[in-house]
């Protein structure tokens, strides 16, 4: 009975919790403006290789100008940072760019160490974090809950790691993408606002050989 | 027997070179008994990128980032592996990508385990499912051409392929030492 009353006291604390940081988090004015972090992210981008995870990121980088070099994901949730090793450990000439959000990067949280012992320096991972999964009707992430992924990259051993909250550390973000000296992982703090989804090509054998070719390989 | 007459080559011998002459540069893998000779090999080779992985299908998005930067590569895994690469396949079968795995078995012969059967008697189905190709080694003598020419199936003709190495090939677990 005791026991019975004390998990119903804590779990409608936990409740009023979540609560609490949905009307927070849910505030469309927290946070950067993810369109336009990522545009100034992918300006003067020469022959920077980009990786998207599946939903907003993907209509972000489309919305910045669709590319040649650009792999965009539709399914596979979890898999955004792992092609982007891949990409990175088979073109080591090459920066490599994986944009993607919470929701998908939690997803994959494991390749955070699979990548850290891997020690590329020519791969940066941003997380485009408003804290909520937007695809499925902005259920708060876990992210969205405190956990902080930049620490967890931390941890796991990432040359660089930041939690981003203005365009100023955007900007220099950008240049040490361009530095192709580190592995960097940056969690970006943007807000929740809908944007209209720009939509890219979701025949994956076209964006394959479109940026296998423009990297000088034949179509098979 | 002289000290440096060569060892009979086992199956688990052949593996590494066979992948090499098909000119995969990267191995990604989770650890396994059944393929330990392959990882020790690949560890060691400094031409070869292998990578560990937390779990299976972390590999599935490794290979196809390493084949949209030009390179071949191969997953080893376990049965129980197969399980964890389900929804990711979707990226070899949308975008038609290479995948070349090697498959370890349990639960398909003299399992001591009964907890192995359940993922171990639907790994083919699974697969075949999925859209991979499949095709099975129980002799050591069908694992190097079974290698051969699903390499040539899936970096030749960008399809998903596997090799499932059969216990019956490994040989029963031990279980009383």
């Amino acid at each position: 009975m005791c026991r019975y009353s004390w998990a119903a006291t804590n779990w409608r604390k936990r409740v009023e919790q979540l609560d609490d940081n949905k009307a927070s988090m849910q505030d469309e004015n927290i946070g950067l403006d993810r369109r336009e972090v990522v545009r100034m992210l992918l300006k003067d981008r020469v022959d920077m290789l980009v990786v998207t995870g599946l939903g907003s990121p993907s209509y972000d980088v489309m919305a910045a100008g669709d590319h040649d070099n650009n792999y965009y994901l539709w399914a596979a949730m979890g898999s955004a940072s792992t092609v982007g090793l891949g990409l990175a450990n088979s073109q080591p000439d090459r920066k490599v760019l994986v944009i993607t959000g919470d929701g998908e990067m939690l997803m994959g949280i494991g390749s955070m160490a699979t990548i850290a012992v891997q020690k590329t320096t020519n791969l940066s991972i941003v997380v485009l974090d408003n804290g909520h999964y937007g695809e499925t009707g902005m259920q708060l992430s876990h992210a969205g809950q405190g956990i902080e992924l930049d620490k967890l990259a931390s941890a796991c051993g990432f040359d660089w790691t930041d939690s981003i909250r203005s365009m100023e550390q955007v900007k220099l973000l950008q240049q040490r993408i361009h530095h192709k000296e580190s592995l960097n992982f940056a969690n970006v703090k943007v807000n929740s606002a809908n944007k209209p989804r720009v939509i890219p090509p979701r025949d994956g054998v076209y964006i394959k050989n479109r940026f296998r070719m423009s990297l000088g390989f034949k179509p098979g | 027997m002289q000290d440096n007459h060569p060892l009979p080559e086992t199956w688990q011998d052949e593996v590494f070179p066979i992948l090499k002459s098909v000119n995969v540069k990267h191995i990604a893998y989770v650890p396994d008994a059944g393929h330990s000779k392959a990882i020790k090999a690949a560890n060691t080779d400094v031409s070869i990128k292998s990578v560990v992985l937390t779990t299976e299908e972390e590999g599935l998005g490794y290979l196809a980032g390493a084949w949209l930067g030009g390179d071949r590569g191969a997953l080893l895994l376990q049965y129980s592996g197969v399980g964890n690469c389900i929804n990711t396949l979707a990226l070899q079968s949308c975008a038609r990508f290479p995948l070349l795995m090697l498959v370890t078995m349990r639960g398909d012969w003299a399992e001591f385990n009964p907890w192995q059967n359940p993922m171990g008697q639907n790994t083919e189905e699974i697969l075949t499912r999925m859209g991979v190709m499949i095709w099975r080694a129980d002799k050591s003598e069908d694992v190097a051409p079974l290698i051969r020419g699903a390499a040539t199936m899936a970096f030749d003709g960008d399809s998903a392929c596997a090799v499932i190495l059969g216990q019956r090939l490994i040989g029963e677990k031990e279980w009383n030492n």
